[in-house]
This record gives structure tokens, sequence and C-alpha cells, in this order.
């Protein structure tokens, strides 16, 4: 007796055949949609901010005319913000994730912990503005400075880096620790010497998109206070300053049309601002990329 | 009484002699699994001990309590003592990292670092301090020549360990483990991942390391323990049913599981 009744299964394969061609069509038709949206806007982006991109456009400091309106210090104030936001969260999250993953003890107490960073990512960035506001703000009288936003951004996008941090070291094959433990290296000999180098790909991807997210985020840097209008370069990290996000919000509620253009064209200095820090991301995690 | 103390001593000078490792009712738990249940076992110097027994009758689990291995599991709760020199290696003043720079391990599959071959031989002796090139050097290539690895890749030390085959890379981390210049070396099933011809090569290998080291293999495969070793001690549901010379164990065996056993009976 057999259970397999081949002809009826080839009368049935066609139908099985067209499910699986509609659905490869719907999942093809949704990759295509996404690319559409990002291709317009582009587009859009582009015609209107490229005529605006001129050398003068990064030489200038804010305007009320658009034609005399620059990023100057929009782009320096986010460059000093991620010398900020770059090292403090990397060493405190990649901290955080070694304890986690290699020191703590399996218990309720530290799954809680786990549990909730990763829910943490999930707290919209206003309440990390509000968070920055009431610590460094106000309480450690930091004022609307770099090294305040710089301490909100880096809270606002440690769950982020925790979490990418801890799965790369969760990856690094249990075999070559034990290899490392077997030779009589202590923990943090084993850490150093055969997890964090296998591990820093994985933890750079994740450093990558939370670092791309601290740079285009606005909602904490307007709750802190950061003003729109400066016409200096900061000094130090106590120096007000501005970001990219900021000016292009500023300039994009103006009533004058021609600031939609400006806009665009701090959108396209974002955007490339972003490219370069990817890149060199990308430059490095390919030099430590290793394979098993 | 006089009598008695000079037994004593006189056991004690033996055990010194050429005892590397004294099992004493060794108990071991994982959570609530008993998986180790008085064990009693004597090791000797320069032997090569076999320790065989079917699927999870516990004797990974002795060889990796040998050099405290088997603490990563975080469940494990052990009870008795193990004599190492006899020194108990469960006092609380004996760390594991001392151990195990006396009590090298080979393990199941190949666990080579990705790094370069001479990385992975210097890996060792870097962790315990050694900087000097030349002595860095000599290390790599005595330990390679000590695994019978050093013609194979002597011309390409600066290559990635991974680039080698599963053989090779067994024989890398044999090397690796010599590189630390061990007392005893514990092999966890060293040759189940490998093909025949490099079973052989790692199996003449052992026989040419016992001159210099004291070794213990768990091994699946019967045959390896006729083959290479001078004592055998066979495991069955986290008990030791029988430890005698090899040859003894496949000839005339005093326990009718142990016959079973090595006959094919079971496992």
């Amino acid at each position: 007796m057999k259970y397999i009744d081949h002809n009826s299964v080839v009368k049935r394969m066609n139908s099985r055949l067209i499910v699986n061609r509609i659905l490869k069509t719907l999942f093809f038709l949704a990759t295509l949609f996404a690319l559409l949206t990002i291709a317009v806007l582009f587009y859009r982006i582009i015609t209107q901010g490229v005529g605006y991109l001129t050398p003068e456009f990064f030489q200038n400091f804010g305007s009320r005319f658009p034609a005399k309106a620059g990023v100057k210090a929009a782009l320096v104030g986010s460059i000093w913000l991620m010398c900020v936001v770059a090292p403090v969260s990397l060493i405190l999250g990649v901290g955080t994730a070694i304890y986690l993953e290699e020191y703590a003890k399996k218990n309720k107490l530290n799954d809680f912990i786990r549990m909730n960073i990763s829910n943490l990512s999930g707290v919209p960035s206003v309440v990390f503005g509000l968070l920055g506001l009431t610590i460094f703000v106000r309480a450690l009288s930091l004022g609307n400075s770099i090294l305040a936003a710089g301490f909100t951004m880096s809270l606002l996008i440690l769950p982020v880096i925790i979490v990418a941090a801890q799965e790369a070291i969760r990856a690094v094959p249990k075999e070559v620790r034990e290899a490392s433990y077997g030779m009589g290296a202590t923990k943090w000999q084993t850490i150093t010497k055969v997890v964090l180098p296998s591990a820093i790909p994985g933890i750079l991807t994740g450093a990558i998109l939370a670092l791309s997210r601290a740079i285009g985020e606005t909602a904490p840097l307007i709750v802190i206070g950061v003003p729109v209008i400066i016409q200096f370069l900061p000094e130090n990290l106590l120096s007000q300053f501005t970001a990219l996000p900021m000016q292009i919000y500023d300039w994009a509620k103006r009533p004058q049309l021609e600031f939609q253009n400006v806009a665009a064209a701090g959108i396209l200095v974002l955007m490339m601002f972003l490219i370069i820090m990817n890149s060199i991301a990308v430059f490095i995690r390919n030099k430590f990329q290793k394979r098993y | 009484m006089m009598e008695k103390v000079l037994e004593k001593a006189s056991s004690m000078n033996n055990q010194s002699s050429n005892i590397v490792y004294n099992t004493q009712q060794l108990n071991l738990w994982y959570g609530n699994h008993h998986a180790l249940k008085n064990i009693d076992l004597e090791i000797k110097e320069n032997e090569v001990t076999a320790i065989i027994g079917p699927s999870g009758c516990g004797k990974s689990t002795y060889i990796k309590t040998l050099n405290r291995m088997v603490e990563l599991v975080p469940t494990v709760k052990t009870s008795g003592k193990i004599l190492y020199r006899e020194r108990n290696i469960f006092d609380a003043d004996y760390g594991v990292e001392e151990l195990r720079t006396k009590v090298g391990m080979v393990f199941q599959k190949p666990n080579p670092f990705p790094k370069s071959i001479y990385d992975n031989i210097a890996y060792g002796p870097r962790i315990h301090g050694i900087k000097n090139k030349k002595i860095l050097d000599e290390i790599v290539e005595k330990s390679l020549r000590g695994a019978a690895i050093w013609d194979e890749v002597k011309d390409r030390l600066n290559t990635n360990a991974y680039s080698l085959s599963g053989g090779q890379q067994q024989r890398i981390c044999i090397a690796r483990c010599l590189a630390i210049e061990p007392d005893v070396i514990l092999m966890d099933e060293p040759t189940s991942a490998l093909d025949p011809i490099s079973t052989l090569k790692v199996e003449e290998l052992i026989q040419e390391l016992k001159e210099d080291y004291s070794i213990i293999i768990v091994t699946h495969n019967m045959q390896q323990a006729a083959r290479i070793s001078d004592k055998t001690a066979f495991f069955l549901n986290g008990e030791v049913v029988e430890f005698d010379n090899t040859d003894v164990i496949f000839s005339t065996p005093e326990d009718k599981r142990t016959e079973d056993y090595i006959s094919g009976r079971f496992g």
C-alpha cells in the first residue's frame, strides 16, 4: 500500500506552480514599490537642491535670504556631534554587550535586563530628548551644548548598538573560545584576542545603522533646545551648535518657496555625510572580515 | 604503628613517581542529571590512556573535568577529588588558568583561530607573556615539528589556518597545544571529524608524543583505542566499569558488560 499517489500529485502540480508564480510577482511588486518611492524621493531632492550646492553653500552661515543661506554651522556642528556620539556610544555599548554576553551569569535578573534593552530601542526619540533635557542640560548644567546633545544621542542609539554587539559576540563559535580557555587564557585575554576580532565586523554593521540614525534625528535636539540660526562655529564641547537635521527642518518650514530648494540642498549634504561615514565603516569592516 | 607510617610513606613515594592524575570518588551533576558516579582512576605518566564507552556514558565529561573545562556549563556541580600531581584541582586556590597551562586539550572538531598558522601556534606562549620574536619563532617551529606538520606548512606560516585541510587543522591544533609545553594532553575524540589517512597520521603522532607527554584520549573507535593506548577505561552510564591494560580489556575483560561492548553487542 502506497501513501503517495503519483498521478494525483502530478495533477495538482500545476496549481501549486501557479501559486508560486503569483506570490513571486507580488513580492517583486513590493520590492519595486519601495525602490520607486526612493527613486522619486531622490529625483525630487536632486533636481531641487543641486542648484544650491555651490562652494558658497558650504562656506555661508544661515541667512534670511535663500541665496546667501549655507550649511557651514550645521555641517561642522554635526561633525562635532558625531565626535561625541561615536566614541561614547561605542564604548558604552560594546562594554555592556561584553558584560552581558561574557561575564553576566544566566539568571532572571540578567534576562530581565537583556529583554529591556531590546525594548528601549523602541522608545520614541522625543522621550530621550526629555531625558537629556532633565539630566544633561539641567541637572548637570551642560546647557544646550554639543556635549549634552551628544550624550542624549548616545543614549538614544545605545540599545541598538548593544543588541547588535551582543548578536555579533554570540555568533563567535564556542569552539574557538574553548580553544583559548583550554590554553589557560583568562576571560579578558579570550575576549580581546579571539572574541572581539571576530565580532568587530558585526558590531560595526550595527554601529553604522545606529550612527546613521543619530545623525538624522531631529526630535531630541529640538527638545534639548538646540538653536537653529548660529553665526559662529563651535569652539569646544561646551559650545552652542546646530546640526544638519535642525537646519533642514528650519528651512523646510519657512514660507518662501526658494527655501524648499535650500532644504533639498541641505538634505543632499546630509546624505553625502552619511555615505562617507558608511564607507569608512564598511572599509574598517572589510579589513577585519575573517571567514570561518 | 610504625609500619603503617612507613607503608603510607612508601605509597606516597610511589604515587609521586609516576601518577599524573588520581581521581578519587568523583561525582558530577549537570543540574539534576548525575553524569559521573564515584569515579576512581589513576593515570600514569608517559602512557596513553584511552577512555571508551557508548555515547552519553560520561567519557567526554570526565576528560573535560580533568582541566575543568566542564565548568563552562553553568549548571555543573562536582564532588570528590582529582589530584593532579598530588594537588586537588578543585582547591579554591588552584586557578583554572594555571591548571590549563599544564594540561593542554585537543578538541573533537579542529578549532584553529581565524588567524595565520604562526599566530595560532604563538597564541599560547603570547598569552603567557612571551614577546621575544626569536623565542616565539623557535617555539612555533618546535611545536609544528612536534606535531609532524612543519614540512607541510613551513613555507606558508602567514596564511590563514582555515586554508588547511581538516586533518592538517587538527595537527595545527595539536601543535598549538604543544606550544604551551604541557605535561598532559587531553584529546576529546580528536580523529572523529577526520578522514582515515589523517586519522592514521594523528595516531602515529600520538605514539610519538607519549615519549614526552602523558596522553588521555576519549575515542568512539575501539580499534583506535586498541591500536594506540596502553591503558583503557570502559565507561558506562557515568561509571567506570573496568580499567586495565589495553590488551587485557580487549582480550580477557573481567566484566561481562565490557566484553559485550567491545565485541559490538551494544553501543
